[in-house]
């Protein structure tokens, strides 16, 4: 009983032994108040010496604000959580670094590519349209990119999907090392070398003519390593202990990877399967060499030119006048949607399917 | 319907290694046989030899008979599945299939080996979730996750899993050595009730657990990290616990060993 009392004042009476635990701390606004000073720091430093370039500035006062954290905290907390404090601000710099990039493209996309972003951009194709002159838009390369990248995911998400399965359950020997060995050659393909493979097999060779179709195959060769790649350690994750279970209840090896293992993975193998897609929805080179591009809309994927988002861009930009700039930054602000759109389902398909609890 | 096994010689490998040597056994129908033995002595190994649940494993495979009445399970022509089927397995870890409902996973054994009535499966989920002494607690909630319950729960609800396919033999690899004592009691006594329909094997660390519920104990040794396991005796579990014919047993059960 004694001791619960004792326990109970300890906290009162600050010159009690416990007393000896306490350290002296930064406020809790401290990094946010040096962070400031730093920044302030930075742009009279920069004002004062006169020099131009706001990215010298920022370095500057990056350094002052890991400078001023681990003296500060090395004058009031000790060596110790001055380390810490070196190490934190350190990483918060780094991460600042590694955002303002993006974070500048997406601002730069946004602000220059909702111009001419609307309605009638969305659903009008570039037929008859005068490059110098505004008006026309994207419908066609929707319609190209959609076509081409879905007909990519059906022939790479099933090929992928069926191989990692091989290379996770059945594999085992030199079949399966092999296999491994050549989809990770397959994984550093260049865009361009699987553009020219088809170029070369599909239409030179076979004599067929430009289509969407032969942009979707040189899109699944490069859509295949990574499908089977994300599948394999998602597979990988399904414990062992449940496939065991499956096989001692007297299930097929084969149901027991259909009903209990694929079901089990299938968050992740779909967001595995989403981001792929979004990779290769921005490839352009493949499309310049076997699709051909065009400005009219051609909704048959097996026949004739089209065109797709990144070549729109790619094309317009080449054009070398403002209202074709503007087009280029609204195809790209698209295509970025796009693909943030399709991470955003894979997320939610994931969190969907994620084995609840 | 319970059938007895009746193994002779059987040795099991991990690739090139040995993990247990020549053992000869008999398991009585409607009977509870323990295995009991110090850590990777074989108990395990040789349990799983006994559904062909051993050569799951990498590299793994068998030489000597499994009799299972007067069927070899290791006889040329015999599918792992149907032998699985006939026998029955309950693991150390509570492993309920994570994307399923309770409902689910009592029938996941029938429903993934074929088509069955919705009524018919209605009425043997609930045969064997009373079986698994487990019907009262989850009654309501059928239709939640098997991932929600507790361990001991979980544990109870792979074996209503186990038994729903109707199995002759139930192995059990350590069921309650994840569960708190009031969990182990519970499977206990369901164990002692599903001897009448069951031929049930058990391997335990748990020498009181041996003590309990199983009529006949088989004591594993190995003469030395990295030998091979082998049986040094089966007898009436009664006798094994007052007075074993071999000295290594009654100094292992006496905590005498090593």
């Amino acid at each position: 009983m004694s001791q619960t009392v004792m326990a109970d004042a300890a906290p009162v009476d600050a010159s009690a032994p416990t007393a000896s635990l306490h350290r002296p701390r930064l406020p809790r606004w401290a990094p946010l108040g040096l962070a400031a000073v730093a920044a302030a720091l930075g742009t009279g430093i920069g004002l004062v010496a006169g020099l131009d370039s706001r990215i010298q500035w920022g370095l500057i006062a990056a350094l002052l604000y890991v400078g001023l954290t681990a003296v500060l905290a090395g004058a009031v907390e000790g060596t110790r959580q001055a380390k810490d404090r070196l190490a934190t601000s350190f990483i918060w710099v780094c991460f600042l670094l590694a955002v303002l990039p993006l974070a500048s493209l997406i601002w730069e996309t946004v602000a220059r590519g909702v111009k001419v972003l609307d309605g009638y951009f969305l659903t009008h194709s570039m037929n008859g349209v005068i490059t110098m002159e505004a008006g026309g838009g994207i419908y066609h390369a929707l319609i190209g990119t959609l076509q081409q990248v879905g007909l990519a995911t059906l022939i790479a998400a099933p090929v992928g999907l069926l191989t990692a399965i091989y290379l996770v359950e059945y594999g085992t020997g030199r079949l399966a090392k092999a296999v491994t060995f050549f989809v990770d050659v397959m994984t550093g393909i260049p865009s361009i070398v699987a553009g020219l493979f088809i170029l070369s097999f599909w239409i030179i060779i076979l004599d067929f003519g430009y289509s969407g179709f032969a942009g979707a195959m040189s899109l699944a060769i490069l859509m295949m390593p990574i499908v089977v790649r994300s599948t394999e350690e998602m597979l990988k994750l399904v414990p062992n202990e449940l496939r065991e279970a499956s096989l001692a209840l007297g299930v097929p090896k084969w149901r027991t990877i259909l009903k209990v293992v694929l079901p089990t993975a299938i968050g992740g193998i779909t967001t595995g399967i989403m981001l792929a897609v979004a990779r290769i929805a921005g490839e352009s080179a493949p499309i310049l060499l076997l699709v051909f591009g065009s400005a009219s809309i051609n909704g048959n994927p097996f026949e004739g030119a089209q065109s797709s988002l990144p070549y729109y861009v790619y094309e317009q930009w080449a054009n070398g006048n403002e209202p074709s700039y503007d087009r280029a930054w609204a195809a790209a602000l698209v295509l970025i949607a796009f693909v943030m759109i399709l991470n955003l389902v894979a997320r939610g398909i994931a969190r969907w399917k994620a084995p609840k609890h | 319907m319970a059938k007895r096994i009746d193994v002779s010689g059987l040795s099991a490998y991990y690739g090139s290694f040995r993990a247990i040597d020549d053992i000869s056994m008999t398991v009585e129908p409607r009977s509870v046989t323990a295995f009991i033995g110090p850590s990777g002595c074989g108990k395990s190994t040789f349990l799983r030899t006994l559904n062909r649940m051993h050569e799951v494993t990498p590299g793994g495979r068998v030489e000597g008979k499994v009799m299972l009445d007067d069927e070899d399970l290791y006889g040329t022509g015999v599918d792992p599945v149907s032998v699985r089927r006939t026998i029955g397995m309950v693991f150390q870890r509570p492993n309920p299939f994570p994307t399923m409902s309770i409902y689910d996973n009592v029938a996941a054994g029938l429903r993934l080996n074929g088509d069955h009535k919705k009524s018919e499966l209605d009425g043997i989920v609930e045969k064997s979730l009373r079986g698994a002494n487990l019907w009262n607690e989850v009654k309501d909630r059928l239709n939640r996750p098997g991932s929600g319950l507790s361990g001991g729960q979980q544990q109870r609800l792979c074996i209503a899993r186990a038994i729903a396919v109707e199995p002759q033999v139930l192995l059990m690899d350590e069921p309650c050595s994840a569960l708190d004592p009031i969990s182990t009691l519970a499977i206990e006594d369901l164990i002692g009730e599903l001897t009448s329909r069951f031929t049930i094997v058990i391997v335990t660390h748990n020498m009181q657990q041996a003590a309990r519920v199983s009529d006949r104990t088989a004591f594993f040794n190995l003469a030395e990290v990295g030998a091979p396991g082998k049986l040094v005796e089966i007898d009436d579990t009664e006798r094994i616990f007052s007075n074993p014919s071999v000295q290594a047993t009654e100094d292992y059960i006496s905590g005498r060993f090593g």
